[in-house]
């Protein structure tokens, strides 16, 4: 299955985070590389959905849904931004 | 085309998601481009059906006028073009690629905007063309110019482009890269990774191209249908 953006999950971030974050920033703990989260390497097709530096393929994100709650792992991610108004 | 009575507008170039439940509480969600502008009077979302889809099948298929919809939206503000962001404006579709574009030239002409928009957009064959008729009306604007390139099949009479949208084709025909402007690629994932490369290749400016990639579409029909209904 091939990866998509960031603009494909932009309406479970904005569940998960309460605001939009296609255009918010964030930056690879691997690379330093700042990136928009429309930008990152998306996988849905993973069990959750993985977001990584398109640069250098570190995992920033996993969110798992599991039982109606949704579980988010930031492992990657530093400098996040906070989300703008929908 | 969608009544969407709580609708509060939305941006050229954003998306919703549409969510289906069967009955045993199954659910299924996919996103799909908003395809009117945000001075157009009802939404319109426009629906690629996919043969093995979960989803555009029943969209296309079995929704009927009246239907009701589950919908989240308007979403991303990333990949959105407003008249601020000035330009010039390359748009590059491939396939139903095209749908954010339709929403952003139908507002670039609502707002009788002078920025000038270039729509390089590649279908396999005319019959998949979407929006044809329009584009073309569309494109007959003054600042507005609608180059469609057809990879795999062409009328004999065809003076469009013949073949893929390559590095060669866009150095011809987007705009030079010195002249600054601001690229929207959206279509499969392979065609958006091939023009996104090509560009940065031809000396485009990273921050001023803007991608949305969606998984490859496995249908060869001649795609598109609105889809019906209200929340």
């Amino acid at each position: 299955m091939e990866a998509l953006d960031g603009n494909a999950i932009a309406g479970q971030l904005m569940e998960v985070f309460g605001g939009e974050m296609t255009t918010v920033t964030g930056r690879c703990a691997g690379c330093r590389r700042t990136w928009q989260m429309a930008e990152l390497e998306v996988h849905t097709h993973a069990p959750g959905t993985v977001g990584r530096c398109r640069d250098c393929g570190v995992v920033l994100m996993v969110l798992v849904t599991a039982r109606g709650v949704t579980c988010v792992h930031l492992p990657g991610l530093v400098d996040l931004g906070m989300p703008t108004a929908p | 085309m969608l009544d969407v009575p709580t609708w509060e507008g939305h941006l050229a170039g954003q998306h919703v998601d549409v969510r289906l439940t069967a009955e045993d509480g199954y659910q299924a969600q996919r996103s799909y481009s908003i395809a009117s502008a945000p001075q157009d009077r009802s939404v319109t979302l426009t629906v690629d059906r996919l043969d093995d889809g979960e989803v555009s099948p029943y969209l296309v298929d079995v929704l009927q006028p009246g239907d009701a919809l589950e919908l989240r939206g308007p979403i991303g503000r990333y990949f959105v073009w407003e008249e601020s962001l000035g330009g010039p404006l390359a748009l590059i579709a491939g396939g139903s690629g095209v749908v954010p574009f339709r929403s952003m030239l139908r507002h670039h002409a609502a707002i009788g905007s002078a920025v000038p928009v270039r729509l390089l957009y590649s279908a396999r064959s005319l019959p998949e063309v979407i929006f044809h008729e329009e584009l073309v009306r569309l494109g007959a604007r003054e600042a507005v110019d609608v180059r469609v390139a057809l990879s795999r099949a062409w009328p004999d009479d065809w003076n469009g482009h013949r073949g893929r949208i390559d590095r060669e084709y866009l150095r011809e025909a987007a705009w030079p890269a010195s002249s600054g402007p601001l690229v929207y690629v959206c279509g499969p994932t392979s065609f958006v990774e091939a023009v996104a490369d090509a560009l940065i290749d031809l000396g485009h400016d990273t921050d001023r191209i803007r991608t949305e990639r969606f998984g490859a579409t496995g249908s060869g029909l001649p795609a598109p249908s609105a889809s019906q209904g209200g929340t």
